[in-house]
């Protein structure tokens, strides 16, 4: 079981999202912006950060690394995916994952302990939660605005592909600004998945608010030896 | 050497709150009669020798894959700078106002800088 962890230049969570994979029974591969190469790893997490900075657009530069031209096509074959934050920004800017993600509406950062309801549990990445359950995990950005335009979202909710939503303050706000409370989509196929809220910060005992990240992780990792042991 | 100039806007729809920043700023130093303020981006694109239709050809593309996202954004504007109105601005801020063709007075032009 091998998950491979992207690094571009300005990636953070790289080293948090490996130890998260490791924790969890996997193996986490290095993979490098610069090589376009996936090592033949059986999944891919794009960590979260601020990759090239953050220039032009989140995550428009990251697109066009050498390791996204190995990346995208695999993507679309079916190799699972997940995006975190600013992998979710990458996602979004590759068209793997519809919409865009834009300036939080309050215009400050984010670093918050965020409850999230799982919509979706059958995407790659989401097998071992419950549908309706909910999550709290950790959420930190400066543009995490999921915007999309009515027939997209109406897309994405008629076809199941929200994934998590967050759960709204007491003044019906969630924490960005996202169109109907959305912090995380899937693909159609359900292998590509993306969110802003970092499920690697909630994984061990002592640190961060809970260890409902580690489905993420366990999802993959099951799904992966079960897909290996009928193939 | 020329230079084409592409401008990109976020949609009329999203939100911008970098504008609204802005927006916000400007009543504190009296500039009051702004009801609204949009920010976008600019990129000027510079070429060896004149701008030809392939140049221009591949700034537009340019501007669709990489410097603008569609989902967001659109592409106002891409066209070649107009190097003799700069090197003309220029003499104007320099030399105003003998080199003033017009003959308007200088302070509604500054008013409008």
């Amino acid at each position: 079981m091998r998950i491979g962890v992207v690094t571009f230049p300005g990636s953070l969570d790289d080293r948090d999202a490996a130890r998260a994979v490791r924790e969890c029974g996997g193996e986490a591969v290095p993979l490098w912006h610069g090589d376009a190469d996936l090592k033949g790893v059986d999944a891919v997490i794009l960590p979260g950060g601020f990759s090239y900075g953050d220039y032009l657009r989140c995550g428009a530069i990251a697109r066009f690394a050498p390791v996204m031209d190995a990346l995208v096509p695999a993507a679309r074959g079916g190799l699972p995916v997940l995006g975190i934050c600013n992998g979710f920004q990458v996602l979004t800017e590759s068209h793997l994952l519809p919409g865009a993600l834009i300036r939080n509406d309050h215009r400050k950062f984010n670093c918050v302990d965020q409850r999230l309801v799982v919509e979706n549990a059958s995407t790659d990445w989401t097998s071992d939660f419950e549908a309706g359950q909910e999550i709290t995990i950790v959420l930190k950005n400066g543009e995490g605005g999921f915007v999309a335009d009515e027939k997209t979202l109406d897309t994405l909710e008629g076809e199941g592909r929200v994934v998590f939503r967050y759960v709204p303050d007491a003044e019906g706000r969630n924490p960005n600004g996202s169109y109907r409370h959305i912090a995380g989509i899937t693909n159609e196929r359900g292998n590509v998945v993306g969110l802003m809220p970092h499920p690697e910060h909630a994984v061990e005992e002592g640190y961060g608010p809970s260890l409902d990240g580690r489905g993420f992780f366990t999802s993959i990792i099951k799904q992966t030896l079960e897909s290996a042991a009928t193939a | 050497m020329g230079s084409i100039v592409v401008d990109v806007m976020l949609k009329p729809e999203i939100l911008d709150p970098q504008g609204q920043a802005v927006g916000g700023a400007l009543p504190r130093l009296g500039f009051n009669g702004f009801t609204d303020v949009r920010q976008g981006k600019r990129f000027v694109l510079t070429v060896d020798g004149d701008v030809t239709d392939e140049h221009l050809a591949a700034a537009r593309e340019a501007a669709e894959t990489l410097l603008s996202n569609p989902v967001i954004e659109d592409v106002v504007s891409v066209h070649v700078l107009d190097e003799s109105a700069a090197d003309e601005s220029a003499a104007d801020e320099a030399d105003a106002p003998a080199e003033d063709a017009d003959g308007e007075p200088d302070e509604a032009e500054d008013g409008e800088q």
